[in-house]
């Protein structure tokens, strides 16, 4: 059995996410990824702004900043900047890094910053009741948007690799092997890397739209969610409602930290 | 460069000034967002930082700026931003988180009038209050200000020092007028600036708690990677600095805030006082006009007019005891400002009716001139 008391903060637990909540299971995820890559608990620190998802550095034992709304990913850019050598994961939401922080998620992926984002995708705004965020689908209702939503939704990945992130990848929280070799792989990356997780809210999202139970949240996930290859090979019309995961973008460019320590090298000695 | 009894002697600008005293104080971690009157700070730790092992990053926002300040100090670096008023004002979210979570951090606002844009070329003296309360909720600050490029120099290694003492943001608030001229600098020599560094913890990692109860109300927080794991947040924290929803904690938490600063305030506070002695007016100034007032306490001297000043380098703590001690001597107090009465109210407040207070308020982006002081002292005396 794994033993997840090693990086647990035992005493804050209950945790604070609602039943069938993908939440709980990305926390897990996680923490097999950083197992398995073995990141030491006193190098590593996670950054999260406000909001279900940013709750999560209250039960993980490691370095933790839990900040402003949607400032997550700018407080780690100091945090990283100033001591590279610490190992730096920011978790954040759809309307944390998206709406609010969308210009700090932007430009981190266009500096390249070494860090990792998990980006939890819920479609909603959850822990202040289920507002319409940036990510809510065009039709589906919200408390705010009763009659359905009239916008169009962001692609959050397609944003940050847009912006010139990378690694981008995407997973779910039914296909949870695949979300770890995702999460192993984008904290092994050196630059910034993004891991969108879909994680339907089930109280504030599926309830409002003709998926009251958590189990309807995690079919649609299991039917809807598929590999890259595979979508890429389905016709227009039958991509309609699927969205694809796996790695979107892996590629090599030069990394914003890395650049500055060796800006540093040359000016000594002038 | 000159050299003035072995110190070096430099022709600085206030905000070149301000960058330079940065590292002396040991700053190494800038971000900020360009803004007039304040860019040349942030220009000038571009080149310099890197130079010393520091880092700079203009960061794609005032608010980002300030968070990854934030996040720097985190690590156990002295980190600044610099600005002026539209961004001082995007700033205050991050002031108030850093407030909270007692992160030290040094934020300069090199004031323009307001509101809004206002006059991004001129001087005035428009955020000495929201300095004090621009982020929402209870809290103590720290707020300096300096007249000339010298005193910008001293000022802001002081502001670092505190902010590292008392684990609160610092605000360094001076104007156009001080920024932008430029003038004499002596550098203090070599390994002569006391320079504070923030506490570290004493107990081993397993007994550490960030917030803990300390005799003097600061908390000592371990720098991140230190090997000390604990949490930071902006709700209402225990000890532990995990959020709270427990009424008494709470309660302990936001006095303590505001009492860390009361409780010391006498070693914060700094003024200056000149001919005071048989003075029957006296002027209250701070910033640029204190030059202006000084020059006019000169005139109504050679006048005749037995004319004292108060200097305040620090605007909050506020000095309200030795204002009432001013007040307790003279009949009257002028106070010029480049703003419409923001400091005379303190000064009222200070005053408690032993004196009455008479205003000079410039807000048309035009220094307050030594006559406009002697004028208004004429009138009142």
């Amino acid at each position: 059995m794994f033993d997840y008391l090693e990086y647990i903060r035992k005493r804050n637990f209950p945790h604070i996410w609602c039943s069938g909540c993908g939440d709980g299971i990305v926390l897990k995820t996680l923490i097999r990824a950083m197992k398995k890559l073995n990141i030491s608990k006193d190098e590593a620190v996670m950054v999260s702004g406000i909001g279900c998802s940013s709750r999560t550095p209250g039960y993980i034992d490691i370095n933790t900043l839990h900040t402003t709304h949607g400032r997550a990913i700018a407080f780690a850019t100091g945090v990283k900047l100033a001591n590279p050598s610490l190992k730096v994961i920011v978790v954040t939401g759809d309307g944390d890094a998206t709406a609010i922080g969308g210009n700090h998620y932007i430009h981190a992926a266009r500096r390249n910053i070494d860090m990792t984002v998990l980006l939890y995708n819920n479609y909603i705004y959850g822990m202040t009741g289920g507002q319409v965020s940036p990510t809510t689908p065009k039709g589906d209702k919200a408390s705010t948007a009763p009659y359905g939503s009239l916008e169009q939704p962001f692609n959050i990945s397609g944003l940050a690799s847009a912006a010139g992130a990378s690694f981008v990848a995407r997973g779910d929280v039914y296909h949870v092997q695949q979300l770890e070799k995702l999460i192993v792989k984008a904290l092994e990356k050196k630059g910034f890397s993004l891991v969108e997780i879909l994680s339907p809210c089930p109280t504030a999202y599926g309830r409002r739209n003709r998926m009251a139970h958590p189990v309807d949240l995690m079919k649609w996930l299991r039917d809807n969610a598929i590999p890259k290859s595979r979508f890429d090979k389905l016709s227009e019309e039958e991509k309609k409602g699927k969205v694809p995961t796996g790695v979107l973008i892996d590629i090599e460019k030069p990394e914003f930290i890395s650049e500055y320590e060796k800006l540093i090298e040359t000016l000594k000695g002038k | 460069m000159a050299e003035k009894e072995g110190k070096k002697v430099l022709m600085m600008q206030g905000n070149e000034a301000c960058a330079e005293a940065a590292i002396w104080a040991g700053c190494r971690f800038f971000a900020g967002y360009p803004i007039t009157p304040s860019s040349e700070i942030a220009e000038y730790l571009s080149r310099k930082l890197p130079t010393v092992g520091g880092k700079f990053i203009q960061m794609e926002d005032e608010i980002g700026s300030i968070a990854a300040v934030i996040g720097a100090s985190l690590t156990g670096t002295k980190s600044m931003t610099a600005t002026s008023g539209p961004g001082f004002s995007l700033k205050q979210e991050n002031i108030g988180y850093a407030a909270m979570a007692e992160v030290p951090c040094v934020i300069v606002d090199v004031q323009r009038g307001g509101p809004s844009t206002g006059t991004p070329t001129l001087p005035a003296q428009m955020d000495v209050q929201q300095a004090r309360w621009g982020t929402h909720g209870d809290h103590a600050i720290i707020a300096l200000t300096a007249s000339s490029a010298q005193e910008t120099f001293e000022q802001t290694i002081r502001a670092f020092n505190l902010s590292e003492r008392y684990m609160v943001p610092v605000i360094l608030l001076i104007d156009e007028i001080v920024g932008h001229t430029t003038e004499k600098v002596v550098l203090p020599e070599e390994g002569s600036v006391e320079i504070v560094n923030r506490k570290q913890p004493d107990v081993p990692p397993e007994e550490y708690l960030p917030y803990a109860e300390t005799e003097d109300l600061i908390p000592v927080l371990a720098r991140f990677g230190s090997g000390y794991r604990y949490n930071v947040t902006g709700l209402c924290h225990d000890e532990t600095g995990f959020p709270t929803n427990d009424s008494e904690t709470i309660q302990k938490l936001i006095v303590r805030l505001s009492e860390k600063i009361e409780r010391h305030k006498d070693e914060i506070i700094d003024y200056e006082l000149i001919d005071m002695d048989d003075a029957e007016v006296a002027i209250f100034a701070y910033g640029s006009v204190a030059r202006s007032a000084k020059r006019a306490v000169r005139d109504c001297r050679e006048m005749g007019l037995k004319v004292g000043l108060m200097i305040t380098k620090v605007l909050w703590p506020f000095p309200y005891e030795a204002v009432l001690s001013v007040a307790e001597k003279v009949k009257a107090i002028v106070v010029p400002e480049m703003n419409l009465g923001q400091m005379a109210r303190e000064v009222e407040l200070g005053a408690r009716c032993k004196a009455e207070i008479f205003r000079i308020n410039r807000v048309d982006g035009n220094p307050v001139t030594p006559q406009e002081i002697v004028d208004r002292v004429r009138e009142v005396i």
